[in-house]
């Protein structure tokens, strides 16, 4: 992953949602500029 | 029985019964809010969602209906010869152990006489051909001839259509409210009348008058109201009304679709403090999710399986002894500071509230989780949402040590099943592997189910968090 | 991928450039990523969404692929992905995903 890229998250209810995925990655210091969960039923 | 820690006490409430229907209603996937949309971008998609349309005995005779009736037991559903929509089931009853299909004739019928705003208009002729025959209750139906419905429908009323025939138009309940346009009242009354249908045919099964029932909880999903109060709610009570529940009131319980199971620990807490003797808890099919992945079915093409509305009913009493019971005591939540992990989900509504009652995760014979049909979901890129939530499950035990890791699809085998329910939303979420549960547990083939739900708040934008409600079910002491 | 995601996702192109963007996906089964993969890099599949003939060329991640998880700090990982890595079968989705990226 190139650094200083600015992070989309799309996560999954039943798999890994949007704020997890956006926590994981901005400690990783990367700026996450948007994040979702999608569920699909 | 459950074993119990030393030092608990279980409170138990009574389960008397369960109904599930499942109404099928090919004519309505087109008001279903994907293919609403898509085929008003798409006209061209019309003709095709037509021809992908299955008939009633297809609708009975597909498997997951049959173990959703409680024909077919789950277990036995992984067995049988794929795909389902084309390997149908020979002699399928529409009656059920503790369910039934019904027909979209009977369903018009239903809407008409459970309309007291004139909003149904039925064609006379298909009235007294197609409807007349299936109980409307104490009202008459709104007729018109077929020039006078399809002025309606030419001034903006819904057309209702059988096959190819005009049988009614459905209208708007006011000539400005947003909150009650044709769409959103068709979608209100269609959750009034199969929720309605699935009480009055627990009621009968059950032999339980109507009059003794004293709160019904509806945990449909719709948003009844108007434009200054568009959720205002309070279905339970229409549909209390309906079903001759004359002794009752009621509310609803919202919670998209961890509503059921809130609705069964209201339902019970109102048993257990002695505010009621005998509650129903509810809940009516969504029309808004009818063909919600239409467009999948059709490029694999397959029949539109989401052609059904799936509704239920249970009735709850003080616990009897050697009876199937709701463990109050076991009733758990997904706390704000739980946060989004599906870890925390499974902490709080599994791993926590069984330690409780000083069980482990391995304690549990069968898990009742989102048990949605995954012949609906798999084509859509959806998944198989049961296995990904046993598979949650399983890898928790892991983690505590409680099985291995190249135990897990032996734990997900043992302790779960293969979905069957229509996606309906807040039906597939736990609540429709009662009936079920209450068989192998009145066998003794299992001596407790955990059932939990989750709800994706975050669909409302008004949280981002998720949501979940879970309890156990077993035997009360003899 | 829902529409109303794929509509930002295009937005937030138009306004940082494909080149400063990297997508991460928390999807539970490969069919999922493929489609999701697909959307973002070639454009829409079903050909029905925002992204329907756009190919935005971002590239695509999933959070529990080795090249993500590497970055991520112990305890995070940890506490919040364990449990979906024991879930999640990832090493198709690497597979399906680097083709992806190789692609762009």
């Amino acid at each position: 992953m190139q650094k200083g890229k600015k992070i989309i998250a799309i996560g999954e209810r039943d798999g890994v949602p949007g704020p997890i995925i956006a926590e994981c990655l901005e400690g990783a210091g990367y700026e996450v500029v948007f994040q979702v969960t999608e569920c699909f039923v | 029985m459950s074993e119990n820690k030393e030092g608990i006490k279980p409170v138990r409430v009574g389960i008397e019964g369960v109904f599930y229907s499942l109404t099928h209603v090919p004519d309505l996937v087109r008001y279903g809010s994907k293919p609403l949309r898509e085929l008003r971008a798409n006209p061209v998609l019309r003709e095709q969602l037509t021809k992908h349309l299955r008939d009633f005995a297809a609708a009975t005779a597909y498997a997951p209906h049959q173990v959703y009736i409680g024909n077919i037991a789950p277990d036995k559903l992984g067995e049988l010869p794929k795909p389902w929509f084309v390997k149908l089931i020979e002699g399928a009853n529409p009656q059920g152990r503790f369910g039934a299909l019904v027909n979209q004739d009977q369903f018009y019928a239903s809407m008409a006489g459970a309309d007291q705003f004139d909003l149904v208009t039925l064609e006379e002729k298909w009235f007294h051909e197609r409807g007349a025959r299936y109980p409307l209750g104490q009202r008459q139906p709104r007729l018109g001839s077929a020039p006078e419905v399809r002025n309606l429908c030419d001034k903006g009323a819904l057309p209702l259509y059988s096959g190819e025939r005009l049988a009614g138009a459905f209208q708007a309940g006011h000539e400005e409210d947003a909150n009650l346009v044709a769409d959103i009242l068709l979608e209100n009354i269609a959750a009034k009348v199969t929720a309605a249908h699935s009480l009055r045919a627990l009621l009968d099964n059950l032999s339980v008058n109507a009059e003794e029932i004293d709160f019904v909880i509806s945990c449909s999903e719709e948003a009844v109201g108007d434009r200054y109060n568009r959720g205002g709610g309070n279905l339970a009570k229409a549909i209390a009304e309906n079903v001759g529940c004359v002794n009752a009131s009621g509310c609803d319980t919202k919670a998209f679709c961890a509503g059921p199971m809130y609705a069964m620990v209201h339902g019970a807490s109102l048993i257990q403090s002695g505010v009621a003797k005998k509650v129903a808890v509810v809940a009516g099919g969504s029309l808004a999710k009818l063909g919600m992945k239409f467009e999948s079915h059709l490029k694999t093409n397959m029949p539109v399986l989401e052609d059904v509305l799936g509704s239920f009913a249970v009735i709850l009493a003080p616990a009897k002894p050697d009876q199937v019971c709701m463990r109050l005591d076991s009733a758990a939540f997904h706390p704000v500071r739980g946060g989004s992990s599906p870890q925390a989900m499974a902490e709080y509504l599994a791993e926590k509230p069984l330690a409780k009652l000083g069980m482990k995760l391995t304690d549990v014979d069968r898990y009742g989780v989102e048990l949605h049909n995954p012949e609906i979901t798999v084509p859509s890129g959806s998944g198989d949402v049961p296995r990904t939530n046993y598979l949650t499950l399983a890898a928790l035990a892991v983690m505590r040590g409680q099985i291995q890791k190249n135990q897990m699809e032996d734990f997900v085998r043992r302790r779960g099943m293969v979905g069957y329910a229509p996606t309906q939303g807040h039906i597939p979420s736990a609540i429709v592997y009662l009936g079920h549960a209450l068989d192998a547990l009145r066998s003794g083939a299992i001596r407790n189910a955990l059932l939990m739900a989750k709800g994706s708040l975050f669909l409302g934008r008004m949280t981002q968090l998720s949501d979940g409600c879970s309890f156990l079910v077993d035997r009360n002491e003899v | 991928m829902n529409f109303e995601n794929q509509g930002v996702i295009k937005r937030l192109a138009d306004q940082y450039g494909s080149e400063n963007l990297t997508v991460v996906l928390g999807n539970s089964e490969a069919n999922g990523v493929e489609v999701f993969a697909e959307t973002v890099t070639e454009g829409d599949p079903s050909y029905a969404g925002p992204l329907a003939g756009v190919a935005l060329k971002i590239p695509v991640y999933h959070v529990l692929e080795q090249e993500v998880m590497n970055e991520v700090p112990e305890n995070l990982r940890d506490e919040k992905l364990q449990l979906s890595s024991l879930v999640i079968d990832i090493e198709p989705m690497h597979q399906l995903l680097q083709t992806a990226r190789d692609k762009i």
